[in-house]
């Protein structure tokens, strides 16, 4: 059966982000309006959503989506002896999912909360890089088997439909709570609309949902590759949420250095700043040219405690920032968060290539300067 | 907070415009129309029927988003219609505006003003991206900061000359490709004397921009250059901060008792030798 397709005339993907920066835990009803809101920008073809700290009873335990094209049993079967063999699986379940949601041939959604079983060799691995190898082997070994979500008290639910749509199928404002949302919208232009290809794309915690077109993907991708990131859901997405990983949990580098790599300044630019500045960027191009994201973006990065909103350098995409007490919100539009939080304390849009950053615990750090 | 219930913005299921009626309540020449659960086709639908039903002032509440507002409304007797927008209107606000007046208490979003011909728009907050693109006749009035790539293209004609004035400041590429028209950036919302746009008036090869407010010459695009004030300027700024004045209650004298810097493109066809052989 094929995803009939609505009348439409405007195309673009539609991003939002909120976050509670106290901590306080609320359901989806909000960020789902939200999307309803930019409905327009979308088209049907990919819908979904990352939500924090929605898994407090597991918190300690990797919380593993894994989708499985056409329902098959056989990777079913498969995964479930990778995982047994390899972690200590504590609980695992069908995702609960409503039959009456206007959604097409989804495919079977399985979660488990595992502990690594490290053996052997292995054994020196940390824990997070034995769960990204793992991860890794699933996507690209397992035929019909994708680990969708793998954080901790985390989860990423997303398919092909209208947010709203998926939000329904996955009954997201009934059955979860977090701190932090995100969600896409997504009109795909270069690659299919598939349920694995929807966004958030997800590694361990970290997510990013994505408005435009990253024409580096082939750099990238290679790059990542020689960290042992594979590529596997045919978007250029998913390159983004690989190099998050690589450089903020691996080399442990700070969303605002990470910003000036994925969009760092112009050459041009460089040459007018004073000589200390002119060094750090200068090394920073040359060290992580493979990781500039070429093209079009805005991106939402979240990961715990961190919640992060970035554009290209020159703006090719939207992006809209706003403040309400601990609430942050970040948005292609201004009337999505309007939609849902009429009385703004503060709106915003910082220039291109300068990060929008909600932490936990963290109160009007929204606009950084340049490091 | 609470979500509030509005209409998703969408073309599936539009309504016929009689039964969008109830949502407009019209008194004498004043029509109010809530659109909150108007989508944008419904909403300027219902807007041009209250025109036709004698309505010359549209009072718009609970916008939320909705695209293209005003920009079906020209009727052959050329008249002029006054616009008042309550909420956040969504992109391309008054696009191919040709002669009405459009008021926004709030914030607008990407593309006001699009090839907008004549008529007058002033946005009580700031505005999105592309504002102003290729414009070509009318005043935009913005009380706060701009966006990227504000008045791309912006052109002019013998007497229609388009005109752009932003209390605030603007981001990158401001009079990218600008062919005419004159621009008007104030700074009044700058904290630091200088402004942080890169790339002011790249491709610029028509119409003026006037800076209130530091810039120094590498934010330039190499197709502009600076040039003396003359009288002719300051009476045009007169004019024109005059009017921005008036509108968001600021004293025009104090603004102009500022600095200036006039900016001019060095030539009229800046990339005629690139594609020549």
């Amino acid at each position: 059966m094929r995803h009939r397709l609505p009348d439409k005339e405007i195309q673009a993907c539609a991003i939002f982000g909120v976050m509670d920066r106290s901590g306080r835990r609320f359901s989806g009803e909000l960020i789902i309006e939200a999307m309803k809101n930019m409905k327009v920008r979308g088209n049907g073809l990919g819908g979904g959503f990352a939500v924090y700290g929605v898994y407090p009873e597991y918190k300690d335990y990797y919380a593993l989506h894994v989708m499985f094209q056409d329902g098959s049993r056989q990777a079913k079967a498969e995964v479930d002896d990778f995982l047994y063999d390899n972690f200590d699986v504590v609980h695992d379940e069908e995702i609960p999912t409503n039959p009456e949601a206007d959604v097409v041939d989804p495919p079977l959604f399985w979660r488990y909360f595992v502990q690594p079983q490290k053996k052997g060799e292995e054994k020196k691995l940390s824990d997070d890089d034995y769960v990204v190898r793992k991860v890794m082997y699933i996507n690209t070994c397992i035929e019909d088997a994708f680990v969708f979500s793998s954080g901790k008290d985390m989860g990423v639910f997303k398919g092909v439909g209208f947010p709203e749509d998926i939000a329904d199928f996955f009954m997201l404002d009934e059955l979860y709570e977090g701190y932090i949302w995100t969600a896409h919208s997504r009109f795909p232009t270069n690659t299919p609309g598939w349920w694995g290809g929807a966004h958030p794309f997800c590694i361990l915690d970290w997510t990013v949902v994505h408005n435009g077109e990253i024409s580096s993907y082939g750099t990238n991708r290679r790059f990542l590759e020689m960290y042992g990131y594979y590529c596997t859901l045919y978007t250029d997405t998913e390159v983004i949420a690989y190099a998050v990983d690589l450089l903020m949990r691996r080399q442990r580098l700070p969303i605002e250095i990470v910003a000036k790599i994925f969009a760092p300044p112009m050459w041009d630019q460089i040459d007018h700043m004073d000589e200390k500045r002119k060094k750090f960027y200068t090394t920073l191009r040359m060290v992580y040219a493979p990781l500039l994201l070429n093209g079009p973006f805005t991106v939402i990065i979240a990961h715990h405690g961190e919640m992060v909103g970035l554009t290209d350098r020159i703006r090719l995409r939207p992006i809209t920032a706003g403040e309400k007490g601990d609430i942050i919100f970040m948005s292609s539009e201004e009337a999505a968060i309007r939609a849902v939080c009429p009385d703004l304390d503060r709106v915003w849009t910082p220039h291109g290539g300068e990060p929008i950053i909600g932490r936990l615990n963290s109160k009007r750090e929204g606009e950084t300067d340049e490091v | 907070m609470l979500p509030a219930v509005f209409r998703d913005a969408f073309l599936e299921n539009v309504r016929k415009v009689d039964e969008l009626l109830e949502y407009a309540l019209i008194e004498g020449d004043v029509a109010k129309i809530d659109a909150s659960q108007l989508n944008h086709k419904e909403l300027n639908d219902l807007m041009r029927e209250c025109v036709l039903k004698g309505a010359k002032k549209l009072i718009l509440k609970n916008v939320c988003g909705q695209r293209y507002i005003g920009t079906r409304l020209y009727f052959p007797d050329r008249r002029k219609l006054e616009i008042e927008i309550f909420g956040t209107p969504g992109n391309d606000l008054g696009a191919f505006l040709d002669g009405h007046r459009i008021i926004v208490h709030g914030n607008a979003q990407d593309g006001v003003g699009n090839t907008m011909n004549d008529g007058e728009i002033v946005i009580e907050g700031r505005a999105g991206d592309v504002v102003a693109m290729a414009m070509r006749g009318g005043k935009i009035f913005i009380r706060d900061d701009v966006g990227y790539r504000t008045a791309i293209h912006m052109k002019e004609y013998k007497d229609k000359i388009p005109v752009l004035v932003v209390g605030g400041t603007s981001q990158d590429f401001l009079g990218e490709y600008m062919a005419g028209g004159r621009v008007i950036l104030l700074g009044l919302t700058l904290k630091k004397p200088k402004h942080k746009a890169y790339y002011i008036g790249t491709g610029m090869h028509g119409g003026v921009i006037y800076i209130r407010g530091e810039v120094e010459e590498h934010q330039l695009g190499k197709e502009v250059g600076v040039v003396d004030m003359e009288e002719e300027d300051w009476k045009t700024l007169e004019r024109y901060v005059g009017e921005f004045s008036t509108y968001f209650g600021y004293d025009a004298d104090e603004i102009l008792a500022e600095k200036f810097m006039k900016l001019l493109p060095v030539t009229k066809r800046p990339y005629g030798r690139i594609y020549a052989y």
